[in-house]
């Protein structure tokens, strides 16, 4: 067994090796050229790297003194470096950004700094943002670690031509949970197509509507449990009930199934971020142009998928200058729009999203002027606080959801062994924590 | 003259150890330590992300967790289930085709063996790409062949046996190789004379090849059973972790990979990897009870 142990920890040894040259020789180029530049490390992963390279040249303009460095790595690459920089201090960059999906475990790391503290202050910016973004980027104990730079409103996007061929129209797909599963078997009857990549779409929309306030999707403020509850009872139900209709085509997002399912036309609906349009569009299905269309998701549920945050370790060398440049990315609308220009991040920014670019028809949703869509979406989204174990919560929920629609187990039993699992993994976890402070 | 005389010869005596020390160092740095330290890890717990001074003694916490988890027994479960069907039946194929590429087969020989091989040495990144697309459910030569949309990387009834049969398929050329080497030093006049003595094919394969094949059956069973016990790369990647079948058709060395790099608790995962250190020691040593014991004393039984 223990060879593949070794190779991690052989590959973690080697990455805290590299990390600590790259800190001294960082650091010796920093005394040596204090006076003329500052130069600023920004960690980023692919697209959200283009963002920050495209804003480059404007913000040499507006500081001189202070020069940025872009490293990129992959998506699961940076996020796995940026688990090892934090562990041992080393090779922390000043400015780090943060996937969503990742923002609630480091931020139980303690190795960010406090944002809504002082020098930053961030709180009094919370208004210029889309409301549910700071309560992304927020500890439980109430702690800002970073700043929303693009945001992910939830919409249904759909294929005109293949629903108005089944004789659906928009209303049917909206209206209600129900409308939609009965009209995802018309259209499977007069046009062959599925409604739904997987029905595990469902289920994950479904459980993040009609929360509580204050409730997490998979844990309260206390910490408890809530997978038992009936939220989750109706998602499993729901998205059974399309598996067993037909009407989905077993195929996860990313994979090759689902890739070919657009292509081939066999996909009729896709409930995403809005960016998916821009996935679509680019890669995924280009020669389906013009078919498309967004609209609200089922059930009037305004949910978020996605979104990415800038953030500064507590360790970082340059924390005035990384602060500088977070607003820079953030809080200048322009900046802001360029990143929507440059690689179609919706900007969390509130005030970028008044702009005139928001009234421009989009030629690859048929001209549809979506971006009102999704600005107005945006602004009902709830805040959804989130926790450092959503994640492994989430893949036990998706293994049981697994075990009932293929192995036919009882939804009330799925959920009971599910909740199981999760306080299990929980409870452990809030033990290992120091008892008192820091 | 004394003084640069007594240098060459602390530098004749150090220069060997400095020679050899690369070995040393690497080994200690990448080989010693890691290892050291998993077992000082498994012992604490320690959330990667906060920092080594977050490191907590919890004494026996870890194994006790472990031991007592569903996910691992469930991972266990499937890495024994794994190692039963994907390693029995390399050895079952892998010794009569052996036998038969031996006796039968002359000039295109090295071929057939080549042909069998190139699995074991080809990527897995290649072979998990083909192999997706071999299997898809929509657009999959297989279920072309057999005429039904089976799910077989979606669903865990059909997952298991799919990477089942990949493994299988990935190690019987090296099982084959071996098998075929230890074919060639077994002496040929053993056979004539069991020709002589009108002994068929049949019962030269049985009792003159299968005893004579036992000390390489033993080295061969104990690489399957480590090898097949530490699986991770065919169904890691074959099987999309983003749906829900992963932890129906996971390893432990999966469940292990998981618990360090997705929750982040590298105390836990260290526990398991030494629990299943245990378990291939015990299978190794079951096996060496079981064919390490005779071997040559067993000729013309």
């Amino acid at each position: 067994m223990f060879s593949k142990w070794l190779q991690a920890a052989a590959g973690l040894s080697v990455s805290l090796l590299c990390s600590l040259c790259n800190a001294q020789a960082a650091q010796q180029q920093n005394t040596a050229v204090t006076n003329a530049v500052t130069t600023i490390t920004v960690a980023t992963f692919p697209d959200l790297d283009r963002a920050a390279k495209a804003a480059l040249p404007r913000w040499n303009a507006l500081h001189p003194n202070v020069t940025v460095k872009v490293l990129s790595l992959q998506y699961p690459d940076h996020h796995t470096a940026m688990t090892a920089a934090l562990a041992t201090g080393a090779g922390l960059p000043d400015v780090m950004a943060i996937d969503l999906r990742f923002i609630a475990k480091f931020a139980a790391s303690r190795g960010l700094e406090a944002l809504d503290a002082p020098p930053y202050n961030a709180l009094t910016l919370r208004d210029r943002f889309a409301g549910y973004t700071f309560a992304q980027a927020t500890t439980p104990q109430g702690t800002l670690v970073a700043m929303p730079t693009d945001i992910g409103p939830g919409t249904l996007l759909y294929r005109k031509d293949l629903i108005e061929k089944a004789g659906l129209t928009e209303a049917d797909l909206t209206l209600s949970w129900e409308s939609f599963i009965e009209a995802g078997k018309k259209l499977k009857a007069a046009t062959g197509a599925y409604l739904l990549a997987d029905s595990s779409d469902i289920r994950d929309i479904v459980l993040r509507s009609g929360l509580k306030d204050g409730e997490g999707i998979y844990f309260d403020q206390q910490g408890k449990v809530l997978v038992e509850g009936p939220r989750f009872r109706r998602a499993f139900e729901l998205a059974r009930e399309a598996r067993r209709a037909g009407i989905d085509a077993h195929a996860v997002a990313w994979t090759n199934g689902w890739v070919a399912g657009f292509r081939q036309n066999k996909l009729a609906t896709q409930m995403m971020g809005a960016w998916l349009a821009g996935h679509l569009k680019n890669w995924l299905a280009p020669d389906t142009a013009g078919q498309w269309r967004s609209t609200t998701l089922p059930g009037g549920t305004w949910a978020s998928y996605g979104g990415s945050f800038y953030a500064i370790p507590k360790k970082a060398i340059h924390k005035a200058e990384a602060w500088e440049f977070i607003r820079f990315m953030t809080t200048d609308p322009e900046t802001q729009l360029g990143s929507l220009r440059t690689l179609d991040a919706f900007p969390a920014l509130l005030e970028a999203q008044q702009d005139a670019i928001f009234d421009e028809p989009i030629a690859f949703l048929g001209g549809q002027r979506a971006r009102l869509l999704w600005r107005d979406i945006a602004g009902k989204v709830p805040s959804i606080p989130v926790h450092r174990l959503d994640a492994m919560a989430t893949d036990v929920i998706r293994f049981e959801y697994e075990e009932v629609v293929a192995q036919g187990k009882d939804i009330g039993e799925a959920l009971r062994d599910a909740r199981v699992l999760i306080e299990r993994r929980a409870n452990r976890l809030a033990g290992a924590k120091p008892v008192k402070g820091n | 003259m004394a003084t640069s005389f007594s240098r060459q010869q602390t530098l004749r005596r150090w220069a060997p150890y400095l020679f050899i020390s690369p070995f040393f160092v690497l080994f200690a740095v990448f080989g010693l330590f890691p290892l050291l330290f998993s077992i000082w890890l498994s012992l604490h717990s320690w959330d990667a992300a906060s920092g080594l001074e977050s490191m907590r003694w919890v004494g026996l916490e870890n194994y006790i967790f472990a031991i007592t988890d569903p996910w691992f027994h469930k991972s266990l479960w499937n890495t024994l289930w794994y190692a039963v069907m994907a390693g029995v039946p390399q050895h079952l194929v892998a010794v009569p085709l052996a036998f038969f590429i031996h006796t039968t087969l002359k000039r295109s020989r090295n071929a057939v063996i080549g042909a069998y091989f190139v699995p074991y040495i080809t990527s897995s990144v290649a072979i998990a790409l083909i192999f997706s697309t071999l299997l898809a459910k929509d657009s999959g030569v297989v279920n072309a062949l057999i005429g039904s949309p089976v799910d077989w990387l979606g669903n865990a009834t059909f997952a298991k046996p799919a990477i089942a049969f990949v493994v299988f398929w990935r190690f019987l050329g090296w099982n084959l190789v071996l098998y075929l080497s230890a074919l060639q030093v077994i002496d040929e006049t053993l056979y004539e004379a069991a020709t002589l003595d009108g002994a068929g094919r049949w019962q030269q394969f049985r009792h003159i090849t299968l005893p004579l094949l036992r000390p390489m059956m033993y080295f061969a069973i104990t690489l399957t059973i480590i090898g097949n016990l530490q699986l991770f790369e065919e169904p890691f990647i074959l099987v999309d972790p983003e749906s829900g079948i992963t932890p129906a058709v996971m390893t432990t060395a999966m469940f292990m990979y998981r618990v360090a790099f997705s929750d982040g608790d590298f105390g836990t995962a260290s526990a398991i990897s030494w629990l299943l250190f245990l378990v291939i020691a015990a299978l190794t040593w079951g096996n060496s009870r079981l064919f390490g014991k005779s071997g040559a004393s067993d000729v013309g039984r």
